[in-house]
């Protein structure tokens, strides 16, 4: 499925291009996205080396697993597949905390952090395992309490009340979450049959 | 409201504070620990490297080219075939670019917003969307790819399932509670 998104994104591109006579942006798009790439990338290695150094801090110091079992038996019944002390666990919690608070740059460290801890747990290492798949849906459906960014555009189009759409944005994410998490729990099940 | 924000601003040098001091206290080496720690960002940054090389380019060449806007009016009849206002065409394309583009996205609320009003329908409806849905696409190919995951099994259908409710919810809690 990703090949071929992938592929119909690229060709349904170049392909409207050509029709509307401007296939030279097709270069200077794909240049300009590759260079952005490495711009991302080299951006997030310093944020990564941040988050990471301190999430070892944290690690060493049982921070981490003190947190996995304050909040771990909420969060385990999502991943049955887990080990009960997984340090997957912590890092997960980590990076929902800090995608709830819409710290996003934090989040994306700890969550990379759980995949890798997931992926020692995977018995099939080029496949995504269960966990993995809960743990993503979990990620991108997440609440966010304060959607800054969407907010600070409404006060700068001179809203009466900026704020006003955050009610309804929890209403809608958390309805997205339940309807991942009850999907997720019900093909895990209908497959380990 | 207020104690929620305050939370957002203080999180981050409250715990650069704590997790260091706690670490101290248990006799941890902080500094080198620190440091063995910060050098695995290298390695993760330079892994997820070609994914996001890959996705960009494609989706920026998508994007470009006005693709969106032929995608999206393709899904219009299915609008009014399911017996909704012609109004919320003018969401299709944040709908479709929600999950390929964080930045992209941005850019198009950005401009739903400023074209309607923040206090329209498709102000609060863009404003709503925005918040609730996250770069699905975006996101799986940076993560598996981290790891080296090649088969992504169901968690992409899952992910774009999460973004269809999200929408489908956004429509109906914006009439709702506006109107």
């Amino acid at each position: 499925m990703v090949n071929l998104i992938w592929l119909f994104m690229l060709a349904t591109g170049i392909i409207v291009s050509a029709f509307n006579g401007h296939i030279e942006n097709v270069t200077v798009s794909a240049m300009k996205a590759a260079e952005l790439g490495v711009e991302v990338a080299i951006e997030l290695i310093g944020v990564m080396s941040l988050w990471l150094g301190l999430m070892r801090l944290a690690e060493e110091a049982g921070f981490i697993k003190g947190i996995a079992r304050l909040f771990g038996p909420a969060i385990r019944r999502l991943f049955p597949s887990l080990k009960p002390d997984s340090p997957a666990l912590g890092a997960i919690i980590m990076n929902l905390s800090a995608n709830i608070l819409g710290l996003g740059n934090a989040a994306t460290p700890f969550g990379l952090k759980a995949m890798q801890e997931l992926q020692k747990e995977n018995p099939t290492p080029d496949e995504a395992s269960p966990a993995m798949i809960t743990f993503l849906a979990l990620n991108t459906s997440c609440i966010t309490l304060i959607p800054a960014t969407i907010i600070g555009v409404r006060l700068k189009a001179n809203s009466a009340n900026p704020t006003e759409i955050i009610g309804t944005t929890i209403v809608a994410t958390g309805c997205a979450m339940s309807v991942a998490m009850i999907v997720d729990y019900l093909i895990r099940h209908r497959r380990r049959k | 409201m207020r104690v929620i924000a305050e939370i957002s601003r203080w999180a981050i040098p409250l715990l650069l504070l704590f997790i260091p001091v706690f670490a101290y206290l248990k006799n941890v080496p902080v500094y080198e620990s620190f440091v063995a720690g910060a050098e695995e960002g290298f390695k993760t940054g330079v892994r997820i490297l070609p994914f996001l090389i890959g996705m960009l380019v494609s989706i920026r060449v998508f994007v470009d080219s006005g693709a969106l806007e032929i995608v999206s009016s393709w899904l219009q009849p299915l609008f009014s075939v399911l017996g909704l206002d012609s109004n919320f065409a003018a969401i299709i394309p944040l709908a479709i670019m929600r999950p390929l583009s964080g930045s992209g996205a941005l850019g198009v609320a950005t401009q739903l917003i400023n074209q309607h009003g923040p206090d329209s329908f498709i102000g609060r409806l863009a404003s709503t969307l925005q918040g609730s849905t996250d770069t699905t696409f975006f996101v799986l190919t940076v993560y598996f790819g981290s790891v080296g995951i090649k088969k992504y099994r169901y968690a992409l259908k899952l992910g774009l399932l999460a973004d269809l409710v999200g929408l489908i919810v956004s429509v109906w809690i914006v009439s709702k509670t506006f109107y």
